[in-house]
């Protein structure tokens, strides 16, 4: 992967930063810059959301993905924030401590890297309230 | 529109295939299929082919070009190739586009074929070729795996429904049991359910005996007209309903975890154009990824209700000689998953069922039968129904 890619998604990526449809109160992180309800009708404006939420499911990731492996057990989950949408990431946690339901807050953490010497990714993990 | 038959099939042996290249396994299986069908290049009207990454796992794009090349069919009679790509259902579009060529009478004979050489890179390659049927930038990048997506879809499923590890176990036991009655499958060996609990977490609470293998291999359909199939063959297998149906790429915006609506649906308007009902289904090749995506594909194809999978798989009811035999080729824990072949491969199977050849996994009186194949975590469905009676 190249710098760019990944540079040019800072706001987003960096500070949970997600779209607003104004016209059916919609909120979306990943951010979206169509409506999937209104369309082209929707009016979407940029939302800046608090990142607490609610675990919905999980895993524990043995084998791991490319540039993680470092990190084997993690645990991936589906969070489902405050505001409504649900999006994918990591919860840092004892394993035991995390279950379906439980209570996250949002930390800025590195998420992965290319190798020893290459690029670093940044962004959000969670840990449990 | 014309209704269109299957009148040939081929297919390679699945597994590691380390001396035969991605343009090797694509020839094999579409040389059988035309000699199957009995049919000459010149017939032919046009490729089509499921590939999902010959970029990630061979270095190779403009797949359709080099195999029309390789199949003596580029430098005389340019017939036209097209590359078709929605990830582990590269096959079953790439076997829908051909019908709809053929349905819509631009083309009278068509080769569908899929295929994947996957086993020429290493593990952490494949991965995260793999990988790139999930959203990259918000499900790849945060450590997802596609075992990590689906084993989030089993835990949520055993926490609403009460499914066991034992339940998913009881998929693979089955699907390695078929796999060994079919001559093409990667595996052809007995598990218990114990070689499932104890093999290792891939991503808990999947184990590696959950999981579909890395895997090469090929295979090829031949299309023709109904009006003229029985020219070429004495059993063409009808195509009663081909759909397709779209999702949100991420799990993560799925209405439901535990439901892949783009099965729902594509299932919903395969029974409405065959003008059929679960029931009158006799067997269905279901895309078997992970042992969970088995049980889900059931519920979502109607065949048992929402949660009822886990059970209904523990309890035999998905076994040849049951109700719903589901996965008679060993589906894609046994007979392996090329991804860009599967799709094909489930076609390939149904075929040899209704045309009453399937040896030792044969379903006895055969009549109606589906396809089922996703691609990535839910994103995109093809469903398709095959009828031995027009």
């Amino acid at each position: 992967m190249t710098v760019a890619r990944f540079w040019r998604k800072i706001p987003h990526r960096y500070n949970l930063i997600g779209t607003h449809c104004t016209t059916c109160g919609e909120y979306y992180f990943p951010p979206r810059q169509m409506c999937p309800t209104c369309r082209r009708d929707g009016k979407i404006e940029s939302y800046q959301f608090e990142g607490k939420g609610e675990v919905i499911t999980y895993a524990v990731i043995h084998t791991a993905a490319k540039g993680y492996a470092n990190q084997v057990p993690y645990n991936l989950a589906i969070i489902k924030l405050d505001e409504g949408p649900s999006l994918t990431g990591q919860v840092i946690c004892e394993p035991g401590e995390l279950e379906i339901g439980t209570r996250v807050r949002p930390v800025f953490r590195k998420l992965g890297e290319e190798s020893e010497k290459g690029m670093i990714y940044y962004g959000t993990k969670f840990v449990p309230e | 529109m014309r209704d269109v038959a299957i009148i040939g099939t081929g297919c390679t042996k699945f597994g590691e295939l380390w001396d035969r290249s991605l343009r090797d396994i694509f020839v094999e299986a579409g040389v059988s299929a035309i000699v199957d069908a009995g049919i000459q290049g010149e017939e032919i009207d046009g490729l089509y082919m499921g590939n999902m990454s010959g970029g990630r796992f061979v270095e190779q794009e403009h797949v359709g070009s080099l195999i029309a090349d390789y199949s003596g069919l580029a430098s005389e009679l340019h017939v036209p190739a097209t590359r078709v790509e929605a990830a582990c259902a590269s096959g079953g579009l790439a076997l829908r586009q051909g019908i709809l060529a053929v349905a819509s009478g631009y083309a009278d004979i068509i080769v569908a074929a899929g295929g994947e050489k996957m086993t020429d890179v290493d593990l952490d390659t494949a991965t995260d070729a793999l990988a790139a049927a999930a959203d990259r930038e918000w499900e790849g990048i945060m450590g997802a795996t596609f075992p990590g997506l689906y084993a989030m879809i089993a835990r949520l499923h055993m926490h609403k429904y009460g499914t066991t590890s034992e339940q998913m176990a009881a998929v693979s036991v089955k699907n390695h049991h078929n796999g060994t009655m079919n001559p093409i499958a990667q595996f052809k060996n007995e598990i218990t359910i114990d070689t499932v609990l104890r093999s290792n977490m891939v991503a808990d609470p999947l184990h590696m005996f959950d999981c579909s293998p890395i895997s090469d291999g090929a295979a090829a359909v031949v299309l023709a007209p109904a009006d003229v199939a029985k020219k070429y063959t004495d059993t063409p297998i009808y195509v009663k309903a081909t759909t397709q149906a779209s999702s949100p790429i991420s799990l993560h915006d799925r209405a439901d975890i535990t439901t892949l609506d783009a099965s729902v649906v594509a299932g919903q308007r395969a029974y409405k154009m065959a003008g059929l009902t679960p029931d009158d289904i006799d067997l269905v090749e279901v895309h078997d990824c992970f042992t969970i995506a088995e049980i889900c594909a059931i519920e979502d194809l109607g065949f048992f209700k929402k949660g009822d999978g886990g059970r209904a798989s523990e309890d035999g009811e998905t076994a040849i000689g049951s109700r719903i035999p589901v996965n008679t080729s060993g589906g894609l824990k046994a007979c392996g998953h090329p991804v860009g072949a599967t799709g094909i491969k489930q076609a390939v199977e149904i075929t040899k069922q209704l045309r009453g050849t399937a040896g030792k996994s044969q379903v006895d009186g055969a009549g109606i039968g589906m396809a089922h194949n996703v691609g990535g975590s839910g994103g995109t469905a093809v469903v398709h129904i095959f009828s031995r009676d027009r």
